[in-house]
């Protein structure tokens, strides 16, 4: 997020796309409607489903799904074409405006409501509510990012933002909403196949000597990026990938197109898994490693605001399973001395340092070595984590962290409009998969339901899936709520009970993900975006039948 | 009423919200978990997962025991015997396939410091930067 939690309450306008954030952020949805309820905000909902946020929007467009850059392109086009552009900011803060205002130049409310099936006018109502607002807050989750056009999408929701000034003040900006506890660190931390800590990229030669140097890394970072999940899981099928370690994930589960992830794995030499419990990915593992849970460890997660937050550990350890900090070291100790051992045999060519260092005394002494390595978080210690949580950037020990991102100036310097051209969903509905599926969570539980199906309480209330379909599409199949139904995709099936729903418009059938017996991501395409290589969950052609 | 053996302030293990956490623990029990109303992400509120989804911490199913793959069954074994393999494996495959040849998944739900640390075998050690985790997912 641009912004803060805190500051959500403060928009004038909230735009929310792509996110059921009562069930997905449920604590976010009460700052949202705080805003709506408290202070009069306007809430724009841009989802193909009734959320119950619909219950709070003054304006609720319900696009055909995977169209979201013909109704944003045509929002960009009425909020030029009808003057509210801030001139002052594009003119002070923004470049290729120009290149913006003619990619938009023929996106009209008409052009858009024949693409996306939302009528003309109320395309124009929310671009001008959301142009006229003084403070305008954008936020999306995985509705928006899990798409074949999922980094466009992003774009031309900060292309909206650019236009109207909504960047660094209050109760503006753009919010992705994460969907983990710690995917904000995981990804500041260098869990990512192109940079390191903080987002410094393996490209840059100094930056990698910057860290082989600190490190006394044995072998030399690669200049070339990695691969990404999906791309691992593709090397593993045409054997260019012999070997993975996995920890704390379960790709089985929560990748797209289960099958294909199954034989990937299969085809593996050598699978890891470092865990807490013996999940569907570890149960295919050749050496299983029992890991600790967040009650058990010391350490820090970041959320989806950048705040740094300590994680203390209240609980003994179970049995012989061991701190994950601690895994991690002796293994990286054991293939340091192996490298010294047999440093001949193996690496010779290789190797530029002859011992690395993998004695921590604590989890605050790995962090030190972070902030030491990653200029955004220098000034962060655990000392003053202990006091509160804060929000990188924080450069110095005195810097209060930051709240709000781009406040004077963008990471960049100007901020760059990117012209955008609307394409069509990877697979759309047909004669023969005449439907389409949307996947989503549920309040209850928590992806693959590991630890969620795990807490008794939880379980009660929601034991097991559901595949929702419209009412009229139900009554035209003869398809009753309860009946056992099969969907099935180009890729696999999945079989659960029915429920008929209103909330849902015709043809879309909606499943959340969190019940391995009935496996929503044996059906998802596992077509993905070019940039991000993020799978296209959310638009899947598939087709219904009663068991 | 129950009287706590100790509270522990931490951060909650579901979604990206970050809510602070008051785990109240009785004979190494969380019984009870709540909120201070300071915390500066969710001013003491919390949902039904934060609240009482901690039965999983409890669970007869934690893994306790490392365990090795021996006729298409794991069996349990110990840790030196356990980590001893792994290492000598990713170093075999390194050998005989390259750096490249080996990836790493690393964890939305883990620490900043053990997704540090990962990283740091995968670039440092093996010399690959094949690693990612379900961001994207």
């Amino acid at each position: 997020m641009t912004n803060s939690i805190s500051d959500i309450h403060l928009a004038d306008v909230l735009l929310v796309t792509g996110s059921n954030t009562t069930e997905a952020h449920p604590v976010i949805s009460l700052e949202m409607k705080k805003a709506v309820r408290k202070r009069g905000a306007k809430l724009i909902l841009i989802d193909p489903r009734e959320i119950e946020l619909s219950n709070f929007a003054a304006i609720h467009l319900r696009p055909r799904s995977g169209t979201d850059i013909a109704l944003l392109n045509a929002m960009t086009h009425v909020i030029i074409a009808d003057g509210l552009a801030k001139k002052d900011f594009i003119e002070a803060r923004t470049e290729n405006f120009d290149a913006l205002a003619d990619a938009v130049k023929d996106c009209t409310p008409q052009w858009a409501e024949d693409i996306t099936g939302i009528p003309a006018e109320m395309i124009v109502e929310a671009a001008h509510v959301y142009g006229q607002a003084r403070s305008a807050a954008i936020f999306w989750a995985m509705g928006i990012t899990q798409s074949s056009h999922g980094t466009d999408n992003v774009q031309a929701l900060a292309n909206l933002a650019l236009l109207t000034g909504n960047f660094g003040k209050p109760g503006s900006g753009v919010n992705p909403l994460r969907g983990q506890n710690n995917v904000q660190g995981a990804c500041d931390m260098g869990g990512l196949p192109n940079v390191l800590t903080g987002y410094q990229s393996v490209t840059d030669e100094s930056i990698r000597v910057k860290f082989e140097t600190a490190w006394k890394s044995s072998v030399k970072i690669p200049a070339k990026p990695g691969l990404t999940v999906t791309e691992l899981m593709n090397g593993a099928l045409n054997g260019s990938i012999k070997a993975l370690y996995i920890m704390g994930e379960n790709p089985f589960l929560s990748d797209p197109n289960m099958n294909h992830v199954r034989e990937a794995l299969h085809a593996l030499e050598f699978l890891v898994v470092q865990d807490i419990f013996l999940n569907e990915t570890a149960q295919l593992a050749d050496v299983v490693l029992p890991a600790t849970s967040f009650a058990e460890k010391e350490g820090t997660f970041t959320n989806t605001e950048r705040r740094i937050q300590r994680v203390r550990a209240a609980l003994p350890i179970k049995g012989e399973a061991r701190r994950d900090l601690d895994i991690i070291c002796d293994l990286g100790e054991r293939i340091a001395k192996r490298i010294n051992g047999f440093g001949k045999r193996i690496y010779e060519a290789d190797v530029i340092h002859s011992v690395m260092d993998w004695n921590y005394t604590d989890a605050s002494a790995v962090w030190d070595e972070i902030a030491a390595l990653t200029p955004t978080m220098s000034g962060i210690s655990y000392e003053r984590l202990d006091r509160a949580g804060i929000q990188w950037p924080c450069p110095t020990a005195n810097h209060p962290g930051t709240p709000i991102l781009h406040k004077e100036k963008f990471t960049r310097g100007l901020g760059r409009f990117t012209p955008l051209i609307f394409r069509e969903p990877v697979e759309n509905p047909d004669d023969e998969y005449p439907f389409v599926l949307n996947t989503g969570r549920v309040l209850q539980h928590w992806h693959g339901g590991t630890i969620s199906r795990r807490s008794a309480g939880l379980n009660w209330v929601v034991p097991e899936g559901e595949i929702q379909i419209n009412a009229d599409d139900g009554v035209e199949l003869g398809i009753a709520t309860g009946d056992t139904i099969r969907v099935s995709s180009r890729r696999g099936e999945a079989i659960g009970k029915a429920r008929l729903t209103d909330k849902l418009p015709r043809g879309m059938v909606f499943m959340n993900f969190h019940f391995a017996e009935m496996p929503t991501n044996a059906l998802t395409n596992d077509a993905v975006d070019p940039v991000a290589k993020i799978p296209e969950y959310k638009v899947a052609a598939v087709k219904i039948e009663r068991v | 009423m129950i009287q706590p053996d100790r509270i522990v302030t931490t951060t909650c293990p579901y979604c990206g919200v970050g809510c602070n956490l008051h785990l109240h623990i009785k004979d190494d029990l969380v019984y009870k978990v709540t909120s201070p109303f300071d915390s500066p992400s969710n001013h003491g509120n919390l949902c039904v997962k934060g609240r009482f989804g901690y039965d999983f911490i409890h669970s007869m199913d934690r893994l306790t025991k490392p365990s090795m793959r021996k006729d298409d069954k794991l069996i349990p074994a110990s840790w030196d015997k356990a980590m001893g393999h792994v290492a000598e494996r990713l170093l075999e495959i390194r050998e005989k396939y390259g750096p490249d040849s080996i990836g790493f998944l690393v964890s939305a739900k883990c620490t900043n410091e053990e997704n540090y640390l990962m990283q740091k075998v995968a670039r440092g050690l093996i010399g690959t930067n094949n690693v990612d985790h379900c961001a994207r997912l």
